[in-house]
C-alpha cells in the first residue's frame, strides 16, 4: 500500500518534472545551446547523491565501495566540471553586452562552483 | 537513537524541494545571455544543496570513500573544466554525457548486489533500477566512441556492419531487455545482471560507431536526453525527489535539442540512429558531380579583400572547418578591420553548424563576437538578399542549394542558408573535396561563387593582411 503510493507520488512528480523542464528549456535561445548541454551535464550530476545514498548502506562489500567510489567521481566530474565549464563559457558571452549595461556582474560571492560538500 | 531535527527525513525532503527548485530557477536564466551566468550559479548553489542534504543522512556512512570519489572526480573535472578549449566543447559535452550514464549503471550494480539481486525490493523498483542500468551502459559507451570520434582516436566516417547493423542492434537491445525481465521475475543471478550490462555496452558501441562527423550534434543531444532519463529512473529507484527532477529536466533538455538538430537536418532521429546517409547518397553525389565540369572560379586573398572592402554589408557563414582550424580570432579580426571601413558584418548561424548545438556561437563568443551580431537561420535568410558578399568559412553541407533544388540529393528537404541570394559568395576551403557522405556542393559551381583554396586561419589572416594594403 505504502510503497505503491510512494511510486505513484513519484511518477507524478517525474510527469510534472517533464513538462516543467519542457517550458523552461524551450525558452533558451539557440545561442546558448552549448552552455545549455554542459549546465544539464552539471544538474545531471545530480545522480552523485545516488552515489552518497548507496555507500552509507550497510552491507556494501569490497567490490561495491570500489564500483560506488568511482560513481562518486563521476558524479564528481559532472557536477564540479559541468558548472565550471558552463560559467567559463557564459562569462565568454556576457563579456561584451553591447546595447546595453546596466546588470553588474551580480555574482555575490564565489559560492557555487563547488558542490563539492566536505 | 537521537536524530537531530536538521538529521529528519523530512528537512532532507524540503532541502531537496529546495535544490530542484533553484535548478529550474537556474535554467531560466539560460534563456538570455545577460542572465545567464547568474542561472549557473544558481543552479550550482542548487547542487550544493542537494548534496549536503543527502550528506545529513544519519545513516551516512564511509566517509573515506566518498572524501575520496569526490577527490578523485575533482581531480579530473576541476582542470579538464579549466582548460578545454572552446573548440574541443563537444568532446567535454560527450564526456559529461558519459561519466553521467557511467556513474548511473554503476549505482544500479551495486544495488543489484546489496540487494541480493532485487530479492527484498518491491518489482517497480527492480524495473526502473534495470532501466537506469541498461540506459545508462548504453550512454556509457556511446558516449566514449562519440568522444573518441571528435578527438579523432577514432576515424569520424561512419564504421558499420552494413545491412546487417540494424539486426545487430535489434539482437542486443532484445537481450538486454529479456536479461532485464528474467531478473525482475525474480533470477538473481549476477552473471545474468552482467550480461544486460554488456549487451547495453555494446549496443552503445554498435549504435554510434556507424554515426558520421555530420551528424553529431544529433547524438551528442540524444545521449544528453538519456542520460536524463537514466537518473531520473534511478531516483524513482532510490525514491530521491531531487534525482526525479533533475534528470527529467536533463531529459526534456536532451529531448528539445535532439528533435531541434534532427528538424534542422530534415532527418528522422530512427534514420540517424539507424547509421549513416546510405550507399545510395554517394553514388548520386557522384553522378551530380559529372553535371558540373568546369567552372569553379578560384579567387585570391587580395582579390577577396578588394571584394570585402568595397561592400557594404558581409555575412560570415561559419562551419566546423572555422572551428578545426581554431579561426574563431582571426574571424573577428577580419570583422574589426572591416567595421572600421564601414562595412556592416553579421554572422549567419545554421542550427547544425559544428559538431554540437550552439557549438559556433560559443566558438565566437570566445573570440569576443558581440552576440547580436549572429543571426540564427531563418533571419539570416531574410538578409541574403540585401548582402553584398557572403564569406563562408569552412562551411558546407549547411550552404548546398542541392537541398532545396535536387530532389535525388540525400540532403534534399534540409533547410540550408541561402548564401547564393546575396550577389557574390566567397569560399573558403581546403580542396574540392565533397564534404561529409561524398554530397557535391552546387554552390561552388555558381556563377557569383569564388572558391578561396587555403586552411580557415591561414585564409582569413591573409585577407586581413591585404585589407591593409587598400
Amino acid at each position: 500500500m505504502i510503497l505503491a503510493s510512494t511510486l505513484t507520488t513519484n511518477l507524478a512528480i517525474l510527469v510534472l518534472a517533464g513538462f516543467v523542464g519542457f517550458v523552461v528549456i524551450s525558452k533558451v535561445p539557440n545561442t546558448l545551446h552549448t552552455p545549455l548541454m554542459s549546465g544539464t551535464n552539471a544538474i545531471h550530476g545530480i545522480v552523485i547523491l545516488g552515489g552518497l545514498l548507496v555507500i552509507g548502506l550497510a552491507g556494501n562489500d569490497a567490490f561495491n565501495k570500489v564500483i560506488l567510489v568511482i560513481a562518486i567521481a563521476f558524479g564528481t566530474i559532472n557536477v564540479i566540471g559541468g558548472f565550471l565549464v558552463t560559467d567559463r563559457m557564459l562569462e565568454m558571452f556576457k563579456s561584451r553586452p553591447k546595447p546595453r549595461d546596466g546588470d553588474g556582474d551580480g555574482d555575490g560571492g564565489s559560492e557555487g562552483k563547488d558542490g563539492k560538500g566536505s | 537513537m537521537a536524530t537531530s531535527f536538521l538529521q529528519s527525513e523530512s528537512f532532507r525532503d524540503v532541502l531537496y524541494i529546495i535544490a530542484f527548485s533553484l535548478f529550474i530557477q537556474g535554467l531560466r536564466g539560460l534563456s538570455g545571455p545577460t542572465t545567464a551566468v547568474r542561472g549557473n550559479r544558481i543552479a550550482a548553489v542548487g547542487m550544493a544543496i542537494a548534496v549536503i542534504a543527502t550528506l545529513l543522512n544519519p545513516l551516512e556512512g564511509n566517509w573515506g570513500l566518498i572524501v575520496l570519489g569526490v577527490a578523485l572526480g575533482a581531480a579530473v573535472g576541476i582542470p579538464a573544466a579549466r582548460q578545454v578549449k572552446m573548440t574541443a566543447m563537444p568532446q567535454m559535452v560527450a564526456l559529461f554525457n558519459g561519466v553521467g550514464g557511467g556513474a548511473v549503471f554503476l549505482i544500479s550494480w551495486s544495488e543489484f548486489r546489496l540487494t541480493d539481486g532485487y530479492s527484498f525490493t518491491p518489482t517497480y523498483i527492480a524495473i526502473f533500477s534495470l532501466f537506469a542500468a541498461i540506459v545508462g551502459s548504453v550512454s556509457f559507451w556511446g558516449s566514449n566512441i562519440a568522444f573518441g570520434k571528435l578527438q579523432e582516436i577514432i576515424p569520424g566516417r561512419p564504421i558499420s556492419f552494413g545491412s546487417a547493423q540494424q539486426i545487430v542492434n535489434l539482437v542486443l537491445l532484445v537481450l538486454a531487455v529479456a536479461g532485464a525481465v528474467d531478473i525482475v521475475q525474480g533470477n538473481h543471478s549476477e552473471v545474468v545482471f552482467i550480461g544486460v550490462l554488456v549487451c547495453a555496452a555494446l549496443l552503445g558501441n554498435a549504435v554510434v560507431l556507424p554515426i558520421g562527423g555530420a551528424d553529431m550534434p544529433v547524438v551528442i543531444s540524444l545521449l544528453n536526453a538519456f542520460t536524463g532519463l537514466s537518473a531520473a529512473a534511478t531516483g524513482i529507484a532510490l525514491d530521491n525527489t531531487a534525482l526525479i527532477v533533475a534528470g527529467m529536466i536533463v531529459g526534456a533538455s536532451g529531448s528539445i535539442l535532439t528533435n531541434l538538430m534532427a528538424t534542422a537536418m530534415n532527418r528522422s532521429i530512427p534514420a540517424i540512429v539507424a547509421g549513416g546517409f546510405g550507399g545510395s547518397g554517394a553514388v548520386e553525389g557522384a553522378t551530380g558531380a559529372g553535371e558540373h565540369a568546369g567552372s569553379v572560379r578560384s579567387t585570391t586573398a587580395a582579390d577577396a579583400a578588394i571584394q570585402l572592402a568595397y561592400a557594404s554589408r558581409v555575412m560570415i557563414v561559419p562551419g566546423y572547418g572555422m572551428a578545426v582550424a581554431q579561426a574563431q580570432h582571426a574571424v573577428r579580426e577580419l570583422t574589426k578591420e572591416l567595421e572600421k571601413r564601414g562595412v556592416e558584418v553579421a554572422y549567419a548561424i545554421h542550427p547544425v553548424a559544428g559538431r554540437m548545438p550552439g557549438h559556433m556561437n560559443v566558438l565566437l563568443a570566445e573570440a569576443d563576437v558581440p552576440y547580436d551580431q549572429l543571426e540564427e537561420m531563418d533571419e539570416a535568410n531574410g538578409e541574403f538578399g540585401r548582402t553584398d558578399v557572403s564569406l563562408v568559412i569552412g562551411a558546407n553541407d549547411v550552404t548546398n542549394p542541392a537541398a532545396k533544388n535536387t530532389p535525388s540529393s540525400p540532403i534534399y528537404g534540409m533547410p540550408i542558408l541561402e548564401v547564393s541570394d546575396s550577389h557574390s559568395v566567397i569560399v573558403i576551403k581546403r580542396s574540392m573535396n565533397p564534404g561529409f557522405a561524398g554530397i557535391e556542393n552546387e554552390l561552388y559551381y555558381e556563377p557569383e561563387t569564388t572558391m578561396l583554396f587555403g586552411d580557415a586561419k591561414a585564409a582569413v589572416t591573409e585577407i586581413t593582411a591585404e585589407l591593409a594594403h587598400i
